[in-house]
């Protein structure tokens, strides 16, 4: 028989609020590792390094990311192995999201105006100590609204794990609005809880957006 | 045994007609979500220009529901939840319409912005040359706004073509349904993604040099005099 949608539902659907999180969690770890990897690789002075790095980039940002679940999960059982969906997305997402976060902070990096990496080397400074001391410290601010806004788009985009039947909130919706009946509150329901998640993460993206993505004021009146 | 041994490509690309169908379907679906999403995007940036406060917090709900929500969500509202409650839609007007106030969200933001884009001094310029009200708005502040909006707009694209893809949860029969279908018969589930990923790269590359191709005449005056 049916059952009416009630607390215990809604109490199903918060538990399984943690599972998206957890994926969006280590798909964010994972892509933050992949992402610096990127980055490394396209400021690389080896050609085939750049290349490699801009041709993943290329193809992860021009296919859909269901069908680069689809690839992890079902490719995965054809070779034999019996991936559990949480790994398969975990693996698809952090690969995603490496190439994502690496364009962000590829562009922060590059966002540095030229002339302060050639006022370190000019006074005398390694390449490795320019990168290190004056340029990546003024590229972090402005990488973070995007990182954060980043954020936001992946704890979303962890709904499309439910089409491979990883268990989170979007596949319990499924679930509560097969025994219940009523799929408009239950997904309604989903999409509030998204909501709940992602709606303080875009206010803080935001906020963040007006204090450090500005115009950087420069160091202070020129003395000599 | 070398690595190719191991694939087999055959069975997949047998099956060419189902794959071209699902490309052209995924094709022409994203164009009709993005001037769905163009209408109400213009629509919600038009009620945002509004006076009264009431009538701005209307389209700024929208934006902010439509953008924190995970879009697959927002279709199974509409194709599992309204059935639910009276209104029947099948799969491709639920997929249309979900997928239009999809990037009518995202639209409405590169709108507002590619109008704000347009310096305030141009439309006194163009007034005090006795330009009329629609004359301004068509002739300088539009076709400026357009320019400035246009590589914004063309990313959009490409993104609802690719969120397209999961219109094949609600049966959709369009390029990733057709690879699901091709898969589930031949088992060959890896190969069947390879070349419907290469189909999707290949309209997204088509997509964009198509439309940069076009910016040229729909920005023509940003190219006049440039070498």
């Amino acid at each position: 028989m049916f059952q009416t949608f009630g607390w215990g539902h809604v109490e199903f659907l918060v538990a399984a609020l943690q599972w998206t999180a957890a994926l969006a969690g280590m798909a964010m770890l994972g892509g933050a590792l992949g992402g610096l990897l990127m980055v490394v690789l396209r400021l690389s002075r080896l050609r085939v390094l750049r290349g490699t790095a801009r041709a993943v980039t290329y193809v992860v940002q021009g296919t859909p990311l269901l069908v680069q679940l689809f690839l992890a999960y079902f490719g995965a059982a054809q070779a034999g192995l019996q991936v559990p969906p949480l790994l398969a997305a975990a693996l698809a997402f952090t690969l995603w999201a490496s190439a994502f976060l690496g364009e962000i902070w590829r562009g922060a990096i590059e966002g540095v105006p030229t002339g302060q990496r050639e006022a370190g080397l000019a006074l005398g400074l390694r390449p490795g100590q320019v990168m290190r001391r004056i340029v990546l410290p003024q590229a972090v601010r402005p990488a973070i609204p995007p990182t954060v806004g980043f954020l936001v788009q992946l704890v979303k985009n962890t709904a499309i794990a439910s089409i491979i039947g990883f268990r989170e909130l979007t596949r319990a919706g499924q679930i509560v609005a097969n025994v219940t009946f009523h799929p408009m509150a239950v997904f309604l329901v989903v999409a509030l809880l998204y909501f709940a998640l992602c709606y303080p993460l875009s206010l803080i993206a935001r906020r963040l957006e007006r204090r450090l993505g500005g115009p950087r004021p420069l160091a202070g009146p020129i003395t000599v | 045994m070398s690595l190719f041994d191991a694939f087999d490509f055959s069975g997949i690309l047998a099956r060419w007609p189902e794959l071209a169908w699902g490309a052209f379907t995924t094709l022409w679906i994203a164009v009709a979500a993005m001037i769905g999403g163009l209408a109400i995007g213009a629509a919600a940036a038009w009620a945002g220009l509004s006076r009264h406060r009431a009538v701005r917090l209307v389209p700024a709900v929208y934006v902010e529901a439509i953008r924190n929500t995970p879009f697959l969500v927002q279709a199974y509202v509409l194709y599992f939840g309204l059935p639910a409650i009276g209104m029947r839609l099948t799969s491709y007007p639920a997929a249309l319409l979900s997928l239009s106030i999809y990037a009518g969200a995202y639209a409405a933001e590169i709108l507002r912005a590619g109008i704000e884009a347009v310096p305030g001094g141009q439309v006194e310029a163009a007034r005090s040359l006795g330009l009329s009200r629609i004359a301004t708005l068509r002739l300088v502040v539009l076709r400026q706004a357009l320019a400035a909006m246009y590589p914004a707009l063309v990313s959009q694209f490409v993104l609802v073509m690719l969120a397209s893809s999961l219109v094949s949860a609600i049966a959709v029969p369009e390029l990733t349904a057709a690879a699901n279908d091709i898969q589930g018969q031949t088992f060959r589930s890896f190969e069947a993604f390879m070349v419907v990923a290469a189909l999707y790269l290949a309209l997204t590359a088509l997509v964009r040099t198509g439309l940069a191709g076009l910016e040229r005449r729909v920005c023509a005056f940003r190219f006049v005099g440039a070498r």
